[in-house]
């Protein structure tokens, strides 16, 4: 059994950047990455904010080297973008030289191609590639493809916007029982007008920046992104003599068991979640040096996951703030994303600012961090909840 | 009215699929959410769709849906105060 | 470590699989190129308040848990690991149908909401108030088998005790009439008995919903010990009989400790040279057993080999119906499955009489 999960490498993309650095740099000077949506023809256009990337198809078809045959959704795209920086910055040069796997997570997988050529399928040869794409699991497999993955543990989680946190906790499972040497995890959505209208419906967007934990949040902004972290066993570092940026250090994985969407009252399953990532990670509440929060500015989970954080952390809540107002929501992504925040966090001993908060919420007297901060960092805890209860959260540690 | 209260009855049941509620079993005055009909936050999102489609009716906050929407008998007033088609 | 076994199972499936009291007693045979499941009455096991927003799928998942739940004489578990290779295929079409159809306007949340991957994890977990560990994989054929491994590790590792595990797929008329465009579902209406022969690209077709409960205690009631389980993204340049070579090496068996090899053919003709390699290669002298000519593809079809070896383990019955060989029919103690989907995401489980 390896005991420790080391995260040797990071690769992201998101509205706020198209790798680690100039992430991380958008962090440290408040740079939001929601706008208007260009990207998608959509009704919608004037009355929502999202947070898009800002290649386009064509583009990211190019920087990948793509021949114009492929079927790759967009999803796909940031996928490979994200998860090769991560190979990159692991120092990998041979992926087969140790038992390496993929897991990788996503709600609107190739969406984005079916709901453009939905009708045409039918009758249009030249779109019916995009066909056998739809499927969740289609990126995943061009993922491993991409990095060379062969003869492997190669899968795709979706639980909603948890996916990605979900992701990072099997990992880590498969390298702390030793199934696996290395295994390379995290998450990738695209923004589509299926997830627009959807969460439309729900009426849970925002029509301006999003704004969490405030008292007048009016919902979320979706967002697009990918995001993949190497995660690799004690026996790899050691050999390898690797410089590890952080250990995941602890997971936990409840249900609600309360609506099919909305979060309990008191969040029962982040709570559990919270208080059961603490236990796997051998600490105690007061360990913790920072919460990346789940934060997705609608009123329900605000409200719910505050006061699951009330619940854990009783009368010592640790700097907390959620980073969607810079990168938007990004749904099974998310976990991914938040996860190489959380590490750049521990790295760089900072604290991420909650921007466009203004109002205190009347029903707790918590307030996230509002400016960017620096501070010592040892231990940080990012939560991740999504529809059908699942609720997640994952402990980073600087040490062991 | 008498009709638009049927109307409103038969789309709910149908709309909502009710597969254990018959039309006649709704009473004008019968709350529909929580402990009355069993309805939620979910339906009163169809519902919203519902007052846009069938009344031209724009709610822009679902928080504004519950006293409206409170029973057959209020949410019929409602629509023929606010109706646009 | 723990051993972990199989304490129920329940299968809905294109055969009336879902009274635990039969074993295939009774066989229809279709002759079709897409098979709908034999409905159990769904309200014996949903109310009708639960009922309303679920579209077939979400319906076959959560009476194929509570059927696996009584099977294993339990109310509740403490994890829900969930498989699915398409996801709530049927609202994804009614929310896009509509969305295209209204231009964006008038739709409603339930068939979005309903559509998610996680929506048969989530009524579950929802219907048995169970806010333990809950995971939903969405892997293509590898879909269930991700499920298996997932609890495997768990449960060894004592994590749980008890975990319900489940394979679910519906048809969706509009995707399966895509998937027959591009081949991936025969053109022509195939029987149950001539699948085999078909001699044509693409499978038939179908749905269904295999759940277990699995647990690291035995029961008397028990039906088999899973020994192990590995899936792979890519054969590499390796043929398929290699893998299986070095996955027995793995779990220090040989050839012969096999009684029982159980194949996922489904009679696409560019396809079953990977099962038709093991057949005439390596297990030639091994019992073999095929099961999709019963229960159609879909992507976790293979969940209802499971429940098949399952079956065979507890039972020791070989029903005429599977053999694709005539070489054993009593004594099985260990059945090894494998199946892949258009050559890939392939898997090997290790079963084994308890």
């Amino acid at each position: 059994m390896s005991k420790g999960v080391a995260i040797t490498g990071m690769g992201i993309i998101s509205a706020i950047g198209n790798n680690v650095e100039e992430n991380y740099a958008s962090l440290v000077t408040g740079n939001t990455g929601i706008s208007k949506i260009s990207k998608i023809e959509t009704n919608h256009k004037d009355s929502i904010m999202v947070g898009e990337i800002g290649f386009t198809n064509q583009e990211l078809e190019q920087q990948l080297g793509l021949s114009s045959e492929n079927n790759y959704s967009r999803t796909a795209f940031l996928g490979v973008i994200a998860a090769k920086e991560a190979i990159k910055n692991a120092g990998i040069s041979d992926i087969n030289n140790y038992k390496t796997g993929l897991i990788s997570a996503t709600s609107v997988g190739g969406m984005d191609r079916t709901e453009a050529h939905y009708y045409d399928y039918a009758v249009d040869k030249s779109t019916q590639k995009y066909i056998e794409g739809h499927h969740a699991g289609d990126s995943t497999q061009k993922i491993a493809e991409q990095l060379g993955i062969k003869q492997s543990l190669v899968t795709t989680i979706s639980t909603a916007c948890s996916s990605a946190a979900n992701a990072i906790m099997l990992g880590a499972r498969l390298i702390k029982s030793g199934q696996l040497d290395r295994v390379i995890v995290g998450g990738a959505d695209c923004l589509s007008k299926f997830t627009i209208n959807g969460f439309k419906t729900l009426m849970i967007l925002s029509d301006t920046y999003n704004s969490p934990f405030d008292e007048h949040r009016k919902g979320l902004n979706l967002g697009e992104a990918a995001a993949y972290l190497v995660l690799e066993s004690d026996k790899v570092v050691l050999s390898e003599n690797k410089p590890v940026l952080a250990y995941v250090k602890g997971y936990g994985n409840a249900n609600d068991a309360y609506h099919q969407t909305a979060s309990s009252e008191n969040g029962d399953g982040a709570t559990l979640a919270m208080q059961q990532a603490l236990k796997v990670a051998e600490l105690s509440p007061k360990d913790i040096s920072y919460i990346n929060a789940h934060g997705t500015a609608t009123g329900n989970n605000d409200l719910s996951e505050g006061r699951a954080i009330l619940r854990v952390f009783e009368n010592d809540i640790p700097d907390f703030s959620s980073t969607k107002a810079f990168t938007g929501h990004t749904l099974a992504a998310a976990g991914a994303i938040e996860a190489v925040y959380s590490v750049l966090a521990l790295q760089n001993n900072v604290i991420y600012p909650n921007l466009n908060f203004k109002t205190q919420m009347k029903e707790f007297n918590i307030t996230p961090q509002l400016e960017f901060k620096e501070k010592e960092q040892h231990t940080i805890m990012s939560n991740s909840f999504g529809f059908g209860g699942n609720c997640s959260t994952i402990i980073f540690s600087k040490k062991q | 009215m008498e009709t638009l209260k049927q109307e409103l009855k038969e789309n709910i049941v149908e709309q909502l699929n009710l597969e254990d509620i018959a039309v006649e079993d709704i009473n004008d005055n019968d709350i529909l959410f929580g402990d009355g009909l069993g309805l939620d936050s979910i339906d009163a999102l169809e519902l919203i769709v519902m007052l846009d489609k069938n009344y031209g009716i724009k709610l822009s906050d679902p928080k504004e849906g519950r006293a409206i929407f409170e029973s057959i008998e209020v949410l019929a007033k409602y629509i023929s105060e606010h109706r646009t088609k | 470590m723990k051993t972990v076994y199989i304490n129920s199972v329940c299968s809905i499936s294109s055969q009336k699989t879902f009274d635990n009291s039969e074993f295939l007693d009774e066989i229809i045979y279709h002759e079709d190129n897409l098979i709908p499941v034999v409905n159990p009455n769904y309200k014996d096991y949903i109310s009708p308040s639960e009922s309303r927003r679920m579209a077939k799928g979400v319906k076959m998942g959560v009476a194929a848990s509570k059927i696996a739940l009584k099977d294993a004489n339990l109310d509740t578990v403490d994890a829900i690991i969930t498989g699915t290779g398409m996801g709530c295929l049927r609202d994804s079409e009614k929310f896009l149908g509509a969305l295209i159809d209204n231009d964006e306007q008038f739709l409603t949340p339930t068939s979005f909401i309903q559509s998610t991957h996680n929506t048969v994890g989530g009524q579950i977990a929802l219907n048995l108030q169970c806010k333990g560990y809950n995971f939903t994989y969405v892997h293509s054929s590898i879909s269930f088998e991700s499920t298996v491994l997932d609890a495997k590790l768990m449960l060894e590792n004592n994590e749980a005790n008890t975990i319900l595990i489940g394979g679910v797929d519906e048809i969706g008329d509009y995707t399966a009439k895509l998937h027959q465009i591009i081949n991936h579902i025969k053109a022509e209406k195939t029987s149950t008995s001539e699948l085999l022969n078909s001699k044509t690209e693409g499978a038939v077709f179908s749905e269904g919903a295999n759940f277990f409960v699995l647990s690291n205690e035995k029961q008397t009631s028990s039906y088999a010990e899973i020994i192990a389980i590995s899936t792979y993204n890519t054969l590499g340049n390796s043929k398929i009989s290699d893998l299986a070579k070095s996955f027995l090496d793995e779990n220090n068996l040989d050839i012969d400790a096999i009684d029982m090899v159980v194949l996922g053919n489904n009679g696409d003709v560019t396809f079953d040279g990977f099962y038709n390699e093991l057949s005439s290669g390596l297990f030639k002298n091994t019992q073999q057993v095929y099961y999709k000519h019963l229960c159609g593809e879909f992507m976790t079809a293979s969940s209802f080999g499971v429940w098949l070896a399952s079956k065979i383990l507890k039972t020791q019955k070989l029903p005429e119906i599977v053999k694709l060989n005539n070489l054993k029919d009593s004594n099985f103690k260990t059945i090894l499955l494998y199946n892949q989907y258009r050559g890939e995401n392939h898997s090997f489980t290790l079963l084994r009489k308890c």
